[in-house]
């Protein structure tokens, strides 16, 4: 199947329901370890991003990821705006002007936002924050390009589900979690967990 | 026209605070506050952040302190999404020490570089504690502090201001304790009251000149 820009609108959408299904979740999860708001924060960006699309729908999907990566900044805050922006801006810049993604395109979307999370937050694999989902779902999309994006994406989300639940032994080292030392061991990283939920959601949307 | 600076803080009164002490060090520097959310909680916001950068820049550019963990993220994404990113930047130094080691830096006219490096390394206290090195013919006076606060924040400014620009090293000695006269920071530390009695040497192509304006600043008892 191609991937145009109507399409990619309709794989947000689906991020966005999931969001504020498990919203209540993000932030029970954020409420041991942070400041309890990422389901909420995440919740009010996504909502504005259907919104924004609502209203105009760009021609390519690189131009809808970068209303979604705008929309994200200004409205989500804290740590996981500037993230999340970050990923969704760096995946739009390397899809540039295309109007069709293939399998290969969505992979180096991925790969690209990814290297933009990892910029942004200076966060490695093993310092239970987000990259630990991401990182998982790329390596696992790499393998699956061969299987299309449909394929690619359900591989990519099982690696992220893996790769959120890593955390729960991990000491933090990254944001407010990092200030709990030995005490954030034990718990699920929101935004690992917000990341493999909104992959399984991409992933179901294309199925 | 020179260097700005702007304060992202968690704290809408955070950053004004620290935009406020910096700022009396620095009257003609552009220092503004980008703290808390639009609705006046706890967090940074970005739209805020960027008109800040956008309002403080004079044409000298801008240096960008953060307080902690997603303010820098904030700061680094609005200096990316400006027109010309290349027009302000963010540094990695203690907030309240780096404003005001910024602050003077850039009232004494240095460029942004030399702004984001006086921010930068104001958390090292590499200027204190050593011994003095190899000063060859110094110049060299003794003062006694008269006025009231000694060498305390605002005085400590005033004599870093009053040879800013100077082609000459500056070093203030207190008992064994002595500190480099162009840091505001390494001055403060030093902790000289009234009634101190603090001996300054120079070198350099314009140390007469240092020497002068210092005696001059505190013979005006460092215009308190």
């Amino acid at each position: 199947m191609g991937c145009g820009a109507t399409d990619v609108v309709a794989v947000l959408r689906a991020g966005a329901d999931t969001v504020a299904l498990h919203r209540v979740e993000l932030t029970d999860l954020d409420r041991p370890i942070g400041d309890a708001d990422h389901g909420e924060n995440l919740n009010r960006g996504f909502a504005a991003v259907m919104s924004a699309l609502d209203s105009a729908v760009p021609e390519t999907p690189g131009g809808v990821l970068k209303i979604a990566a705008s929309t994200l900044i200004s409205k989500v805050g804290g740590a996981a705006g500037p993230l999340y922006g970050t990923a969704f801006l760096r995946a739009a810049t390397t899809l540039g002007d295309k109007s069709e993604l293939d399998a290969a395109a969505v992979v180096g979307a991925l790969r690209a936002a990814l290297a933009g999370v990892v910029a942004r937050g200076k966060a490695d694999v093993g310092d239970a924050t987000m990259v630990d989902a991401l990182a998982s779902a790329v390596v696992a999309a790499e393998a699956a390009e061969t299987d299309g994006i449909a394929g690619l994406l359900a591989a990519a989300a099982d690696a992220a589900g893996t790769g959120a639940e890593s955390t729960i032994p991990l000491i933090a080292r990254k944001g407010r979690a990092s200030y709990l030392g030995e005490r954030s061991i034990g718990h699920l990283d929101p935004g690992a967990r917000s990341t493999a939920l909104l992959l399984r959601a991409f992933a179901e949307a294309v199925r | 026209m020179r260097v700005s600076l702007v304060i992202v803080a968690h704290s809408r009164q955070l950053a004004e605070g620290v935009a406020e002490l910096a700022g009396q060090m620095a009257p003609d520097v552009t220092l503004l506050a980008a703290g808390g959310l639009p609705g006046g909680g706890i967090g940074t916001d970005f739209d805020l952040t960027v008109a800040a950068v956008q309002r403080a820049d004079v044409g000298a550019g801008v240096v960008l302190l953060y307080d902690l963990g997603s303010a820098q993220m904030t700061a680094e994404l609005a200096v990316e999404s400006l027109p010309d990113p290349g027009a302000a930047v963010v540094v990695d130094a203690p907030l309240v020490e780096g404003a005001v080691a910024a602050a003077v830096a850039a009232q004494g006219g240095a460029d942004r570089a030399a702004v984001a490096e006086a921010a930068a390394s104001a958390g090292a206290p590499a200027e204190l504690g050593q011994p003095a090195p190899e000063m060859g013919a110094a110049q060299r006076t003794r003062l006694t502090l008269q006025n009231e606060i000694g060498l305390h924040a605002r005085p400590a400014a005033l004599l870093v201001r009053s040879i800013a620009g100077l082609d000459a090293d500056v070093r203030i000695r207190l008992g064994t304790e002595e500190a480099d006269g162009h840091s505001v920071l390494a001055l403060m530390s030093l902790s000289a009251r009234k009634g101190d009695l603090i001996e300054i040497a120079a070198t350099g192509p314009q140390a007469d000149e240092a020497i002068h304006r210092i005696e001059a600043l505190a013979a005006r008892n460092f215009d308190e």
